[in-house]
């Protein structure tokens, strides 16, 4: 058995290899995407936005302060983490109870404002940013070359998906958060302070989708537009997995991502647009999406 | 009577100014530079592109036969249908004489015809495809800076003629990846190369992971970079990660710009050998043009795109000096095709029939990082190719009314 599906098996593990690590970033910012919408019902179109921010704390620390990656990876998402905290205490805050479409709309306006400000200092093209010695070179797995760096993507982002998941869904910390997106109120009623739990939520949302960017740093351009790009596609994975479902979004991150890279061997010029595809078969068959709860 | 008086001279001298500029449309010459303006390709055009043509305006004292000049600018978000509903309505009721710039050769073709279809100028200096002054060829259209079949001829050649004989090419899909790809296979064909294989990236694609491993499991010893911007330093940038140059193919970049060599960083960029039609660095006058512009466009030094405005709109201006009017475009560039070329930035040169400017190409290489003085400092010159060789021979093009 030389071929598989007209490819050498060697060269498809590899493509299923590189869709898990770009499925890998799917499900780190679709996994922030879906947990500030289960608990804050606000559609976050400002997280792309983030993600870029996350990237470039990440370099200006690098550049001017000589903290290098490992540092990075722990400030940048504390940071921005912080900025978004502020974003929902001065606007997301007012638009509570609203129609989804305020909060849409102010994350949209606020995606493009940090983005202009960031290309007008920055410029378009981008910065660079180099892998962390300890990560450089790779590994020859006989069936590809893995770059040791996104070996790490993958064990790294499905170390912290997986232990949000479990925060969320398995401890008391995360039946709080559960509870008082069902029922504020009543949360409320047993001293817990809910507004502060919806800030905090929304700063641990923001700083999942800044963590994102500092792992894509290395591997992209540092670059403005860098979020914008990404943020339509992990979107789409959000609505294919079930809008806030946690675990749902994560698989179909990967999953999806998989099914890109597959594509990218078959049918190349199709790469940009079969997730939408398969958007669209989802919710003709599956409105709330394969891992919603209600339709 | 005093005053009556003071009406009739004004009155007078209004009919005289306007008699004077009656040749002029609208009694302003309005440039419209339509580029992308928030993406993939905004530093190598971009608001620049509206810099370096303001410089030129400037340069020329501001007026042209009395008439001032105006620049208007548009984002054409590399979206064809954007792109040509902005031209247009500049076209229809914005006044505007003259489109320049517009990379993104997807957008450019269909401005060209536009442009021609309402007897306009359009001066190309981002686009890349030589159709557009092939097949595609308009009476109306200059294609100043560069072309797909200058880039191949340069680079392609180049390499082919040091040893790289076998190539595979990760291609921008869309008209400038497919032209670029398509000029380059027949030169390295015809120096004796052969192509192993493409493959289609879509437009502002992030990662080029999985299109990098099937170059590399071609086995070809070039893998050849079809597209340009963000794409090219993020498909050279992960190319080093993915060992491809350690495991023995090189990286051939077809179009990089100076902008791309400071994105990527010297340690990742030397090396890399490509052609391209202006460095800052060359002379006193680019330098000099180079300093002033770097200050006006928050430090960015100058693209061979930026230069190829400026000079291309000089070059506009004089021609539309000596015709004295701006409502017949085809005749302003027949004009434009008479007179030589001479600027600080391009030297001399000439625009042939077709509307390809001829100027020479050169063949840079990127400086090593222990090479460079400090930031802009990146490139050595490895050849230059001469004007009479540096494009596609007049009759091998297949423009239409080139007979």
């Amino acid at each position: 058995m030389t071929e598989l599906l007209g490819i050498s098996p060697q060269a498809l593990f590899g493509q299923l290899l590189i869709g898990l690590i770009n499925g890998s970033f799917y499900a780190l910012l679709s996994l922030g995407l879906a947990v500030i919408f289960g608990l804050l019902n606000i559609i976050n179109f400002a997280h792309g936005a983030l993600y870029m921010m996350g990237a470039f704390v990440g370099w200006y620390l690098l550049q001017y302060l000589g903290l290098g990656y490992w540092w990075a990876l722990i400030i940048s998402p504390v940071l921005v983490g912080l900025f978004g905290m502020v974003i929902e205490k001065t606007m997301l805050k007012r638009l509570h109870g609203l129609d989804h479409l305020y909060g849409l709309l102010l994350t949209f306006g606020l995606a493009l404002i940090i983005q202009g400000l960031f290309r007008n200092q920055f410029g378009s093209s981008g910065q660079p940013y180099v892998i962390p010695k300890e990560l450089a070179g790779g590994v020859n797995l006989g069936f590809m070359f893995l770059p040791l760096y996104r070996g790490w993507v993958i064990i790294a982002s499905l170390v912290v998906c997986f232990a949000t998941w479990y925060v969320i869904e398995r401890t008391k910390l995360g039946s709080y958060l559960r509870a008082a997106t069902e029922n504020p109120a009543l949360v409320q009623a047993f001293g817990i302070n809910v507004p502060r739990l919806i800030t905090l939520t929304y700063g641990f949302g923001v700083a999942l989708a800044a963590f994102a960017g500092v792992m894509a740093a290395p591997i992209y351009q540092v670059n403005p537009t860098m979020g914008a790009d990404l943020i339509i596609v992990v979107f789409a994975v959000v609505v294919i997995g079930g809008m806030g479902s946690i675990m749902g979004s994560i698989v179909t991150g990967f999953g999806l991502g998989v099914a890109e890279g597959l594509t990218k061997v078959f049918y190349p010029e199709a790469s940009n647009t079969v997730i939408f595809v398969i958007m669209a078969i989802v919710l003709m068959i599956k409105p709330a999406g394969l891992f919603g709860r209600t339709a | 009577m005093n005053k009556l008086r003071t009406t009739l001279l004004a009155a007078m001298s209004l009919i005289a100014a306007n008699a004077a500029h009656a040749e002029m449309s609208g009694n302003v010459v309005k440039i419209g530079v339509l580029n992308d303006q928030s993406s993939l390709y905004t530093d190598l055009a971009g608001q620049g592109s509206v810099v370096a043509a303001q410089m030129a305006v400037e340069d020329f004292g501001g007026k042209v036969n009395g008439t001032a000049i105006e620049i208007v600018s548009a984002d054409h978000q590399n979206k064809a249908d954007v792109g040509s509903n902005a031209a247009r309505e500049w076209l229809d009721v914005g006044g505007v004489d003259v489109i320049v710039d517009v990379p993104n050769s997807g957008v450019a073709l269909a401005v060209n015809e536009i442009v021609k279809e309402k007897n306009k100028v359009f001066l190309i200096s981002g686009a890349a495809s030589s159709a557009l002054t092939g097949e595609k060829c308009s009476p109306n259209t200059v294609h100043w800076t560069y072309d797909t079949w200058s880039l191949a001829n340069g680079t392609g050649k180049a390499i082919v003629k040091t040893g790289g004989d076998s190539w595979y090419f990760i291609t921008a899909d869309y008209a400038f990846g497919h032209a670029l790809e398509k000029d380059t296979a027949a030169v390295v064909e015809s120096n004796g190369g052969k192509v192993l294989g493409a493959v289609r990236a879509p437009l502002n694609n992030a990662d080029f992971s999985s299109f990098l491993l099937q170059a590399q499991s071609s086995g070809a010893k070039i893998v050849g970079l079809a597209n340009a911007g963000a794409d090219t330093t993020n498909a050279i940038k992960q190319a080093a990660e993915f060992g491809i140059v350690a495991g023995g193919q090189s990286l051939a970049g077809l179009l990089i710009f100076i902008t791309d060599v400071h994105a990527l960083g010297l340690p990742t960029a030397q090396g890399l050998i490509f052609t391209e039609s202006f460095y800052w660095d060359n002379n006193d006058a680019t330098r000099a043009f180079a300093k002033k512009f770097a200050e006006r466009d928050g430090g960015i030094h100058p693209t061979m795109i930026h230069a190829g405005v400026y000079s291309a709109v000089t070059h506009y201006l004089k021609a539309l000096a000596a015709v004295g009017a701006d409502s017949d475009g085809k005749a302003v560039v027949d004009k434009m095709k008479e007179l030589p070329t001479e600027d600080p930035l391009f030297g001399k040169g000439t625009i042939r029939a077709d509307g390809r400017k001829i100027h020479d190409m050169y063949l840079f290489e990127v400086k090593k990082p222990e090479e460079s003085k400090g930031p802009w400092d990146y490139y050595k010159l490895r050849a230059t190719i001469p004007a009479a060789e540096a494009f596609r021979p007049l009759d091998k093009g297949g423009c239409p009314f080139v007979k």
